[in-house]
């Protein structure tokens, strides 16, 4: 009887940012996502040397994604009450780092660096 | 069918991890197999108990004649009035609309119920419209009576360093005028509550706590908070009284027992208190007044209810675990109406509908159901912003931790928080829509 109701879910992320706000970000990461896949494929291949950059932005998009959380719920760190806080403040921080090292990565790849430069 | 409730209780409370959420469950109704009928089901009430079972009984009732009647315009998100009247939303948080909730091909009477007659099986409207029917749900929730406190008029709420929540979205937001004052200016604060069952026994702590604490943060010093309880106990489960007794203790707020709101003089912001050894004033700077509450009239002055339970306050006279009436069985309670020891909260609604659908397609269906309602209920209880214990328990006064082990039930947690502040909402309009 138990099932995962995907209307539910998308209804508690409104509810946490406002309708607006999350269908901004939503589109926001389609188009971000959607970016990194085409520079994948564009490039055919993984630049490291890109990614050892991106990798650079992941401690500041952990930080970003945790206050923002904090913010839209009236939070802050004191709150932390016990271990499954601290999981989650830590999943929420690991979220941050992996969207700001796909955000750098590919902003990096279609605005600095011209697509027939070859740097692997 | 009960291991199915026991499923979508931890779904209801499963919501909430990280930003907010892992998952979300719902009972899959469109699996379960429709009954054909002609039955005349009458709801009493389109709160969220009378909502959500009629939108699970479209689904499993084929060719049902279904009638809703409430008055009500606009459907109010009650959880919502503890964070309304704690400046943390607006009033519009907790405001829909009843017609957007309810399902399309039932009959909705936008009219009062004046009056039942279980024998001859009808139902009354103030216009003088007879509405017949085979099954009677009731679910009108429960009546505020401000009344029954001497010198209090609705329109003192939000003035004078008076606060109500209960009342509604807008008085939560004067409640909140009058409390944001409170946490600026200090004095003395006093938090009541009513001698009767009520809505949500923690919503009046949960407002001590929150106006204690935007208080602290804002720097307020000269605060003097004082929680009066109705008996000698500071929640009816002992492990949770006792874990908010020393809360209490360690946040400064003084307990008052067996002291029970009687009257209130706004001129002199003093408010009198009922105790054992006869009445006693205090002088307050904030008063926050939880009403006395009993069954709307409609029930109360019916032959649904036996005068000589209740104190007269008229609730239904049900099984407590089938929720069918004791002498009629072709009547139900749900939700706040229901004449049950434990459970008048949003939570209970969600475990009794499940339990009243299954009892009644099975008698329409000429078969039986075993599903029983165990008294569940569970409270966010919010100890300050940030944090909350979500407490659930049974009739038995069992803690019925939905997550044992990761979630304590007796922690003050910040998941627990974002239950309440961000998912519970959510989970609610699931609820009503019957999709959980």
């Amino acid at each position: 009887m138990k099932e995962l109701t995907f209307g539910t879910l998308i209804a508690v992320f409104e509810e946490i940012f406002g309708p607006t706000l999350f269908w901004v970000m939503v589109v926001a990461a389609i188009i971000i996502t959607l970016a990194y896949l085409y520079v994948l494929i564009r490039d055919r291949a993984v630049s490291w040397h890109k990614f050892l950059r991106a990798q650079l932005s992941m401690p500041i998009g952990a930080i970003v994604a945790v206050l923002f959380v904090q913010k839209m719920t009236h939070s802050s760190f004191s709150d932390i009450g016990g271990p499954i806080d601290v999981i989650i403040l830590l999943g929420i921080a690991a979220m941050g780092a992996v969207g700001a090292a796909i955000l750098v990565y590919t902003f990096d790849a279609l605005l600095l660096q011209r697509p027939n430069r070859q740097e692997d | 069918m009960t291991h199915s409730f026991n499923a979508t209780r931890r779904g209801f409370l499963s919501l909430a991890a990280g930003a907010g959420a892992l998952m979300a469950t719902g009972a899959n109704a469109a699996a379960l197999k429709t009954v054909e009928t002609k039955a005349k089901i009458v709801i009493l009430g389109a709160g969220a108990a009378g909502t959500a079972l009629a939108n699970r009984l479209v689904r499993r009732l084929n060719g049902a004649e279904i009638t809703i009647i409430d008055p009500r315009k606009e459907h109010w998100y009650q959880p919502g009035f503890s964070l309304i009247a704690a400046g943390l939303k607006p009033s519009k948080y907790s405001v829909s609309q009843t017609g957007d909730w309810l399902p399309k091909d039932i009959n909705w009477v936008a009219e009062r119920a004046a009056e039942i007659d279980p024998d001859a099986q009808k139902v009354m409207t103030e216009s003088g419209k007879t509405i017949p029917y085979d099954f009677l749900i009731l679910a009108p929730g429960l009546v505020l009576n401000y009344g029954a406190i001497e010198g209090f008029e609705m329109d003192m709420i939000g003035k004078d360093g008076i606060g109500s929540l209960y009342a509604g979205p807008d008085y939560a937001a004067k409640t909140w005028e009058a409390a944001g004052r409170y946490t600026e200016d200090g004095g003395v604060g006093i938090f009541t509550r009513p001698a009767t069952e009520m809505k949500c026994a923690g919503a009046p702590i949960k407002h001590t706590f929150l106006i204690d604490d935007i208080a602290r943060k804002a720097g307020t010093t000269n605060l003097d908070i004082n929680y009066m309880a109705h008996n000698q106990g500071l929640f009816g489960v002992p492990i949770i009284s006792e874990k908010l007794r020393m809360l209490f203790g360690q946040r400064e707020i003084t307990p008052h027992y067996s002291h029970v709101l009687k009257a209130v003089d706004a001129g002199k912001k003093i408010a009198t208190f009922e105790t054992e050894n006869g009445d006693a004033e205090m002088p307050y700077d904030y008063l926050h007044i939880v009403p006395p509450q009993q069954a709307p009239d409609v029930v109360r002055n019916s032959a649904l209810t036996d005068p000589g339970s209740w104190d007269g306050r008229g609730w239904a006279t049900v099984d407590k675990h089938t929720l069918r009436h004791n002498f009629f069985d072709n009547v139900f309670a749900v939700g706040d109406i229901a004449g049950v020891p434990k459970g008048k909260t949003a939570a209970s609604a969600k475990w009794q509908v499940p339990v009243v659908e299954e009892h009644l397609v099975a008698q329409i269906a000429g078969t039986k159901s075993d599903a029983s309602y165990n008294g569940y209920t569970s409270c966010p209880l919010i100890t300050r912003v940030g944090r909350a214990m979500l407490i659930e328990f049974d009739y038995n006064n069992n803690l019925t931790p939905s997550f044992p082990g990761v979630i304590a039930p007796l922690e003050e947690l910040w998941i627990s928080w974002l239950m309440k502040e961000v998912a519970l909402k959510a989970t609610y309009n699931a609820m009503i829509r019957g999709d959980a």
